[in-house]
């Protein structure tokens, strides 16, 4: 089909053929940069991390007295191993995604302190006698905990633990050892030292970054007896089928209540403390969605409209051409081409705009670069969108009657 | 002749009831995303203590020792016990209050009631009078009761319904962690958002149920909330163990009158700075910053990137929103060439028609902006349904709702200028002749 007559119709209404472009470009511009902000929050939502989610869930004990934790929490314990349905239960300092940090800057050379720009921050996890498998920590290399461990670690002046052995994730392993075997190194934060003993899969920190950070899982787990912990352990964790979930839930709650009068606890299940930690993202990402879906149908209205004033403006012409022998097919074709033109230029245009809005969002807001194929995805979203809009007001057009040539006005 | 073209306008956007109706939901839909965004970083930037915020200062110095320095690098954001004593008994400012977050638990004499946690600040005594705290009942203690340790509690309007129904119980006792307290006033609902003082508790829609001086917590050893940097061997800081003297914990306000007080009272933190370096405490030179309280929020970027990158999102829709309307309604415009032709041909002025077209864009944005306040109040009713700390806070205040009318009359406005200046330059004879 020869475009040369739409784009000489083009240049005579130049403004209305303007404002579909930039409509366009807008739309496009802002559907690349929302859906890709859309796919980050996504993204975080569904980050993986490797302790038993389905099965666990958390009891919060508050209130009860540190210096009684050595009778108290094994009592605790074996109560609420007692439960039925319970397949394991043991007491931690805090879980990923509950944000509760204890964040400590570590090295690995002997002289590395807190304070030095080299160290890096690392999310610490206290876990009580049979923390790691309570948790479902999964083993890489290396060993876990043994009961020695756990007796022989308590709390004294420094908030860092009075032991020797650490768990490293697997993240934070190749980033402080880089290609090396970590099992056997040593973190350091002077005066205290402590040897990796395992490795273990990536466990999220308490508190994570957005998507692309590299820290979301530099985590490290330490052992820490009930009598020494100085009140550290206070979140219960207990394990069970998926389908004894709410349950214990209730059940545990009542029964840590009923064991510490003076105490206040309080129970959720661990998808709750995820579904918690990401509400705001996954509302965010749905008022997005909101947000592109009533600007493409804002955006197809206006072409609609924009078209069928066309159509009407060229009712004349159109009957000229029907009765020298163009087909409806002909008419037809005619619109949806100079769609299809259109869209081009407001797409290239709108490529250009997405861009630009992404490295001004990635320089004022720390977002990431947004990946290419956002453009050319968000392209032809814009092509279709267009020839879809444009479909009834064509159709109209292929309508009019060759007759209408004949008439005046 | 206002009311003879607002009339012209109703008809033709009568006539066309597609069109307008079309013009009309882009305009509302855009206003309304806009609104609401707007509404929620209006509430998010905005000032916690209005007319006294210019006077309220956040002194930070640097105690910190030579490791990891870099002179670009800003003080620590809090003090350690240390300096914050010196600084407050220093009473260089007007008023002066040294400060920490808690939890504590309240055992209640009435059997009915099971022991309870509440959120604690634990202060000097100049909090209340420098902050403006409102008093239901009773007042604050003074900087006397401060050093004795006094066992004294200043109760939020909250707490005293929930123990006392309401009633004036100050100098009755209330028991906190074991300890018996004589209450000595209560707060009528006090919440500055977002909580300035102490951001480290979360910045929104937080507040304390009990007031009590800051060296009583510490002779009690009541367990501390928010944050402890330390350096260097530092440790401590764990629920009920003192942070070392290595920490930064505690945060202090002090109020300043005027400027050149806000310019003494820095170079009072040099020489401060440099009398601990003759000491031997300090070991950096001096590195002092004195932010107000809108600088401090600002430093601290209180506001979420979330609601501000809403904000830029509502307001790309919008746009996307007003070009969809500028080609309406053009397209409404153009159609209407006959009629603006015989109006021109019997004597109308350009100018007549463009005021004629431009009212009918009036109209279309005043009733889109009633559809965009609708909208923003669902908007912002979705906003409260979400578990965010400022979620409860999203509001339309009368301002606000001005606003959503004022920006849609003028975005229509200015929407309607090129589709009517363009309809304006009809040919009458033109038009008459092909009819």
């Amino acid at each position: 089909m020869d475009i040369r007559p739409i784009f000489a119709s083009l240049r005579r209404h130049r403004i209305p053929a303007l404002l579909i472009v930039l409509e366009i470009a807008l739309a496009c511009a802002v559907l690349c940069n929302a859906v890709f902000m859309i796919s980050q929050r996504v993204a975080s939502i569904h980050l993986p991390n490797a302790i038993d989610e389905t099965g666990m869930i958390e009891v919060t004990l508050d209130g009860t007295d540190p210096e009684l934790a050595g009778s108290d929490i094994p009592r605790n314990l074996a109560a609420l191993r007692g439960l039925p349905g319970v397949r394991a239960a043991a007491v931690v300092s805090t879980l990923p995604l509950s944000r509760n940090n204890w964040g400590w800057g570590f090295g690995t050379k002997p002289d590395d302190a807190l304070t030095d720009r080299n160290s890096r921050n690392v999310s610490m996890y206290f876990l009580g006698s049979g923390g790691d498998a309570a948790l479902g920590l999964r083993l890489l290399e290396g060993r876990l905990f043994n009961d020695g461990d756990y007796a022989d670690s308590h709390f004294d002046k420094s908030p860092l633990p009075e032991t020797h052995v650490v768990l490293v994730t697997r993240s934070l392993a190749e980033k402080m050892w880089p290609g090396q075997q970590a099992v056997g190194k040593t973190l350091y934060s002077m005066p205290h030292y402590y040897t990796v003993i395992g490795v273990v899969a990536d466990v999220l920190r308490p508190y994570i970054g957005d998507v692309n950070s590299p820290a979301n899982y530099d985590a490290a787990f330490f052992p820490m007896s009930a009598a020494g912990s100085k009140g550290a352990l206070s979140h219960y964790v207990v394990r069970s089928a998926p389908a004894d979930r709410d349950r214990l839930v209730r059940e545990a709650e009542q029964k840590l209540a009923e064991l510490n009068p003076g105490g206040v606890a309080h129970g959720r299940s661990y998808l709750e403390i995820r579904r918690g930690y990401f509400a705001d993202m996954s509302s965010m990402a749905w008022m997005l969605v909101l947000v592109c879906v009533v600007m493409l149908a804002v955006t197809a209205f206006g072409i609609v409209g924009l078209t069928s004033f066309w159509v009407n403006q060229r009712r004349r012409q159109i009957g000229i051409r029907r009765a020298v022998g163009a087909t409806r097919g002909h008419i037809m074709q005619y619109f949806q081409t100079e769609n299809f033109l259109l869209s081009t230029g407001g797409v290239v245009l709108g490529m250009v705009l997405a861009f630009g809005i992404n490295v001004y969002l990635m320089h004022r807001y720390e977002m990431a670069r947004m990946p290419w194929f956002y453009l050319p995805a968000g392209a032809v979203a814009l092509w279709l969108i267009g020839q879809a809009s444009v479909l009834g007001p064509a159709l109209r057009a292929a309508a009019v009657p060759p007759v209408v040539a004949t008439r005046s006005g | 002749m206002f009311q003879y073209y607002l009339d012209l306008a109703w008809r033709s956007l009568r006539r066309n009831k597609v069109l307008t109706a079309l013009m009309v939901l882009a305009i509302a839909l855009g206003i309304g995303a806009s609104i609401t965004t707007l509404t929620v970083l209006h509430v998010l930037s905005g000032d916690p203590l209005p007319g006294r915020s210019a006077e309220i200062y956040y002194p930070q110095i640097d105690p910190q020792d030579l490791r990891g320095m870099s002179p670009s690098k800003e003080p620590p954001s809090q003090l350690t016990l240390i300096d914050g004593m010196n600084l407050l008994r220093a009473a260089r400012a007007d008023r002066q209050a040294l400060m920490k977050g808690g939890e504590v638990p309240i055992q209640p004499e009435q059997s009915t009631l099971d022991p309870f946690y509440v959120n604690a600040r634990y202060t000097t005594a100049d909090f209340f009078p420098m902050f403006g705290t409102p008093f239901l009942f009773g007042h604050a203690w003074n900087s006397a009761d401060d050093e004795a340790k006094a066992r004294q509690v200043v109760i939020s309007s909250d707490l005293n319904q929930k123990l006392f129904g309401g009633a004036n119980s100050v100098g009755r006792t209330l028991r906190i962690s074991g300890t018996a307290f004589q209450i000595v006033g209560v707060l009528d609902h006090w919440q500055p958002n977002p909580h300035f003082y102490d951001l480290n508790t979360g910045s929104y829609a937080y507040s304390e149920q009990v007031f009590l001086p800051l060296q009583t917590m510490i002779d009690l050893h009541l367990s501390q909330d928010g944050s402890n940097d330390c350096w260097g061997n530092g440790g401590g800081g764990t629920d009920t163990v003192l942070p070392a003297d290595t920490c930064v914990w505690l945060q202090f306000w002090v109020q300043l009158k005027t400027p050149a007080e806000a310019a003494a009272y820095k170079q009072f933190l040099v020489h401060y700075s440099e009398e601990q370096r003759t000491l031997g405490r300090f070991q950096r030179p001096p590195n002092v910053r004195l932010r107000n309280l809108m600088q401090w929020l600002d430093y601290n970027g209180v506001v979420p990137d979330d609601v501000r990158l809403q904000t830029w999102l509502a307001f790309g829709f919008l746009v996307v929103c007003l070009v969809n309307t500028v080609g309406l309604m053009l397209a409404k415009f153009m159609r209407r060439a006959a009629e603006l032709g015989v109006r021109r041909a019997l004597g109308a002025s350009r100018r007549a028609l463009l005021v004629q077209l431009l009212i009918e864009a009036g109209v279309v944005g005043l009733v889109g902006g009633f559809g965009g306040a609708l909208l923003a109040l669902g908007g912002l009713w979705l906003v409260r349904q979400r578990s965010s700390d400022y979620a409860v806070l999203a509001h339309l205040d009368p301002s606000m709702l001005l606003m959503t009318f004022l920006l849609a009359l003028g975005a229509t406005l200015l929407a309607g200028l090129l589709p009517a200046w363009r309809a304006c330059q009809i040919a009458p004879a033109l038009q008459l002749k092909s009819n």
